[in-house]
């Protein structure tokens, strides 16, 4: 099959219209995930226990969604755990080169197990060298957060710069 | 054909700023009150499938049906959304009982608008980007308006008779807990504003609300399982006139009679005037008016002066206060309408007709008729 291509100036023969999204919002973060937040700025991570089956949400929810009643308790779990998974990117959001690759995976926080189908757990980035993820050598491996200075944490999830291998 | 009825209906919310809960948390209290009034039904046993009415760009997050399934009790289970009014999101769940796919069907839409820092310019997304976005006209009323002015132009509707649906449906909504726009106003004091845009004045233009609504369908042969007093679905359509502006019918509802066609051809309704109340999407003034028209009901001028649909009369029109009132919970709309039907059904009245709209820059509507 021949293809042909469009060539630029055809391309600037056709009109376009240009536009750029106006769409900014204000999420209300909630009952939950405010506590969480307010959590992360005094170094803890908090999360909600289901009381009828155990399961400890971290971020936390108001409700469980298996039992679907409300969740009861707040509880706190620690801020070390184990990489269940993880990734190195080497292009950016916007689809730059980066030129060292974000890492980032998920974290099973204890005081979970390893027999636990759900547990709490968070997505975020993890301090390790490209050679970790590439031979996978960093699955399994504990980690713990690093905090930002107290004085700089905003109760953002970015007060937690990202895990690193104790 | 098996008959459908609304067994349960719950919301949390008709705040105009829903601060302390996220969007998730008003979900899941409107379906936990939902499944209390369905006599206490477990929806992770006794719902086969969930449906979610909502929109992306009224949410902030892309591919937000994602979120749909577990606030409500659907985490796992099957689920699909409806990128549309709450009451198409109903016309479906009615469709997988009719079929036989389900007994049980969770309907479920909800809105947050205080969480959208720029809402006209979230509004004007949905208008062609091609041509009628790029002549930036300057509010986001500008269609609802040319439509009520051709409304008016065929000479029977005046202003005052915008003002008095405005006073009408503002003074009902002060026997209604879910209308915090509700106001004891009279037509005189309406016509006494300034135009925002002719012929709208601030008090003719219903004003967004957060609100979660849920609504538990559920087939003949299982709905007196959960509920001694069952609302029936008799019919129920929903209808789009041309999207291109010019090409749609401004002056009339024609998205609102093709809907009315079908769902009265399902229930066999001879006439609107025989049922006790109309439940109609009138977040601008002049909507009411026209949709009742679309509605099949003739004179509707003529009705209004008489004081033929104001509440306690012939044929009550939005006696609950519409959305005027209450205000327009976005995707949740048409949920919003019926449930005051379902609360007015409940309180003694037999039979109701519920019309809504999808809202700006949509020539997109739904009936549902319904009985105790």
């Amino acid at each position: 099959m021949t293809v042909h291509p469009l060539k630029e100036e055809d391309l600037k023969r056709h009109p376009v219209v240009e536009d750029k999204p106006k769409a900014r919002y204000s999420y209300t973060a909630g009952q939950a995930l405010s506590v969480f937040l307010n959590g992360l700025k005094e170094g803890k991570i908090l999360g909600r226990k289901c009381t009828k089956c155990g399961r400890i949400y971290v971020p936390p929810r108001m409700y469980c969604e298996d039992c679907f009643v409300p969740t009861s308790l707040w509880v706190e779990v620690k801020d070390e755990g184990v990489v269940m998974t993880a990734v190195a990117s080497f292009i950016s959001w916007t689809r730059e080169r980066l030129d060292h690759p974000e890492i980032v995976g998920t974290i099973r926080l204890f005081p979970s197990t390893a027999r636990d189908y759900v547990y709490p757990g968070l997505f975020h980035r993890i301090c390790c060298s490209y050679e970790d993820v590439r031979n996978m050598t960093i699955f399994g491996k504990i980690v713990k957060a690093r905090w930002k200075p107290r004085e700089e944490r905003t109760g953002s999830i970015n007060d937690i710069e990202c895990f690193e291998v104790v | 054909m098996e008959k459908v009825a609304v067994v349960g209906v719950g919301w949390y919310g008709f705040s105009p700023h829903v601060h302390d809960l996220s969007f998730r948390e008003m979900m899941f209290e409107a379906a936990s009150r939902a499944y209390y009034d369905a006599g206490g039904m477990d929806p992770r046993k006794d719902v086969d499938t969930f449906i979610s009415c909502q929109e992306d760009f009224w949410e902030g997050i892309s591919i937000s049906d994602e979120f749909a399934p577990d606030p409500i009790g659907g985490a796992m289970r099957p689920t699909m959304t409806v990128a549309g009014d709450g009451l198409q999101g109903v016309a479906h769940g009615v469709m997988q009982i009719t079929s036989g796919l389900a007994d049980v069907v969770v309907v479920e839409s909800h809105a947050k608008p205080s969480d959208i820092i720029t809402f006209s310019d979230v509004v004007k997304l949905s208008e062609d980007p091609i041509y009628v976005r790029s002549a930036k006209v300057p509010n986001i009323h500008f269609v609802a308006a040319l439509d009520a002015t051709k409304f008016l132009s065929r000479g029977k509707a005046t202003r005052a008779d915008l003002a008095e649906v405005v006073s009408k449906n503002k003074s009902a909504g002060l026997s209604s807990s879910k209308a915090p726009y509700a106001a004891r106003i009279d037509k005189d004091y309406v016509l006494s504003q300034d135009y925002v845009l002719t012929p709208f004045t601030r008090l003719d233009i219903a004003q967004p609300v957060d609100a979660a609504i849920v609504v538990v369908l559920a087939s003949e042969t299982v709905a007196r399982r959960f509920s001694d007093t069952p609302i029936w679905i008799h019919g129920i359509g929903f209808a789009t006139d041309s999207s291109n502006l010019e090409l749609a019918t401004l002056g009339e509802a024609r998205y609102m009679r093709l809907a009315a066609e079908r769902a009265y051809l399902m229930a066999g309704v001879e006439s609107p005037l025989k049922f006790r109340g109309i439940f109609v999407d009138d977040r601008y003034s002049h909507k009411e008016l026209e949709h009742l028209e679309a509605l099949g009901i003739t004179d509707v001028v003529e009705k209004l002066r008489e004081g033929y649909f104001h509440p306690g009369s012939y044929l009550p029109v939005n006696p609950k206060g519409g959305l005027l009132a209450k205000g327009y919970p976005l995707e949740a709309s048409g949920l919003s309408l019926l449930l005051d039907a379902v609360e007015y059904m409940r309180e003694g009245e037999e039979s109701a007709i519920v019309g809504s709209w999808r809202g700006f820059f949509t020539f997109t509507g739904s009936v549902a008729v319904m009985s105790r």
